[in-house]
């Protein structure tokens, strides 16, 4: 399946992204999410967020594994950094099934729960400020949405 | 409070820690068990939460005929049970959730269910009656915040992390540094035997808000390590703990400050995990030496994760007439604020 790119040159242009992703996100979608350490995750999530019309700060989740925001939709934001090694079901089907919308961080180490239609989100350093937004959709469902969002 | 004794049996199960606690009158500690996981954690360097809900269960009624006993009471003495409904991990706090509502309909009790970081809080009215209005600095592996209470029961957050929670930048350059898990001990031991010669960034030290940011923190630590290891240098552990914890602790200590002058509080209470820390307790009990404002610190077994705590702030919910349903559930995303304003709608009695 075809991959979509989209270049920000600003952390807030990052986020005006995310936000507008949140758009064409529907309850049960779920979105992976990679970068490098500073790549900007969490500053896409509260992006996500702010489109969902979630007014809480959005934190890490890394030492919870799982924050709950309530918004337009419920948004489940995963962090699977601390499973490494473990293929523990924490009940992700609540979540991956659930009338929200998902996030998952370090999708690598849950990769045998996840659902199989998802939206795999790169986030490429370019420089400082600049980010290459790399979206994977690996359905028809998630295509349509890429295509809505970049038309 | 009443004429009769008030006695709470309360049990905490939100993250490592299988708790249970026998509080009277909120504000008198019977009995504390707490079983910890930690050694079986530390192999896995974090908390990994089917885990916690194995051990939750196989401990759970250990730890309360463990705790029934050193209060030398049965379940007849007791007036009411309070558990930690929220925040945590699920299947942690679904373990002390089922286990209170089945010994409330077992044994007929009222039920109460009680918010973790407002436990933390409560943890100080075991040594200190509270005299509004009061400051919160909570800070532990999953939160750093700034909370202001007027009165019992309200809870309002002045002041978050916007990325990483103070303890979670810990354990991150813990592990860094190849120290073991839980890191936030180890780093502070190191920190005391060097200096802070790397100057890292003060995150939004200058800025009007009380909100914290640590994740720069922890990038440039751990930036400077990679790059002294690329050039074949040796960087002083010691040193780099030292510059780390120094960073984390001005920022936790100015804006707490701050906020203390802005919002003239009576009471200045610390809480969570961190609060352990030696160089965190060193630096609040030199500024405000001199202040006006009560510095309150818990002693070490109640900084971490504890049901005592979760009997003296379920006492007040209790007083103030909050009680939970056998429907009670799991509240893994419970904010502050949802609890405090639940806890606003009740009448007072």
């Amino acid at each position: 399946m075809k991959s979509y790119q989209f270049k920000t040159n600003s952390p807030e242009e990052t986020m005006a992204f995310a936000e507008r992703l949140a758009s064409v996100l529907t309850a049960g979608d779920v979105i992976t999410l990679e970068g490098d350490l500073g790549a900007g995750k969490t500053t896409f999530t509260k992006g996500l967020a702010k489109g969902l019309h979630i007014t809480r700060t959005v934190n890490s989740p890394t030492f919870t594994i799982v924050k709950e925001y309530n918004g337009d939709f419920p948004l489940y934001h995963i962090d699977a950094y601390r499973l490494e090694g473990s293929d523990e079901d924490i009940g992700f089907e609540e979540y991956f099934a659930g009338d929200g919308i998902t996030v998952v961080e370090w999708a690598k180490f849950i990769m045998e729960f996840l659902p199989e239609e998802h939206l795999d989100i790169q986030l490429v350093t370019i420089s400082e400020k600049e980010r290459n937004i790399i979206l994977n959709p690996n359905s028809n469902r998630y295509e349509n949405k890429c295509r809505e969002l970049l038309s | 409070m009443l004429n009769k004794e008030e006695i709470i049996l309360a049990i905490e199960t939100s993250c490592d820690e299988t708790a249970m606690a026998i509080v009277k009158n909120g504000r008198e500690l019977v009995a504390n068990v707490v079983a910890s996981q930690i050694e079986s954690h530390k192999r896995f360097g974090g908390v990994v939460p089917e885990i916690a809900s194995r051990h939750h269960i196989e401990q759970i009624t250990v730890v309360l005929d463990e705790t029934l006993a050193e209060a030398n009471m049965t379940m007849d003495d007791i007036d009411a049970i309070a558990v930690t409904e929220g925040p945590g991990l699920v299947g942690a706090l679904l373990i002390g959730v089922t286990a209170a509502k089945s010994l409330a309909f077992a044994h007929q009790k009222p039920l109460i269910g009680v918010h973790h970081i407002a436990g933390h809080i409560y943890a100080n009215r075991l040594l200190q009656e509270f005299s509004f209005p009061l400051l919160s600095l909570v800070v532990s592996g999953g939160h750093t915040e700034l909370i202001l209470m007027k009165d019992h029961g309200q809870f309002e957050v002045i002041g978050e992390t916007r990325d990483d929670a103070a303890g979670e930048a810990y354990d991150k350059v813990a592990k860094t540094l190849g120290l073991p898990y839980p890191g936030g001990p180890y780093i502070d031991k190191l920190a005391q035997q060097g200096k802070d010669t790397f100057h890292f960034t003060r995150a939004l030290l200058n800025e009007e808000s009380y909100d914290f940011s640590f994740s720069g923190l922890k990038t440039a630590v751990m930036n400077t390590m990679h790059n002294a290891k690329q050039k074949g240098e040796q960087l002083s552990s010691e040193d780099i703990a030292a510059s780390f914890q120094q960073s984390v602790i001005d920022v936790l200590v100015e804006k707490t400050f701050r906020a203390t002058r802005e919002y003239k509080v009576k009471q200045l209470i610390v809480a969570g995990g961190v609060s352990a820390n030696k160089g965190l307790r060193k630096r609040l009990e030199e500024k405000f030496a001199n202040e006006e404002v009560e510095l309150v610190i818990p002693p070490l077994h109640l900084c971490t994760d504890n049901a005592a705590m979760i009997g003296a702030a379920g006492s007040i919910a209790f007083q103030q007439g909050h009680r939970a349903e056998l429907d009670l559930n799991a509240n893994p995303g419970l904010s502050l604020e949802k609890y405090a304003k639940r806890n606003k709608n009740i009448p007072s009695q």
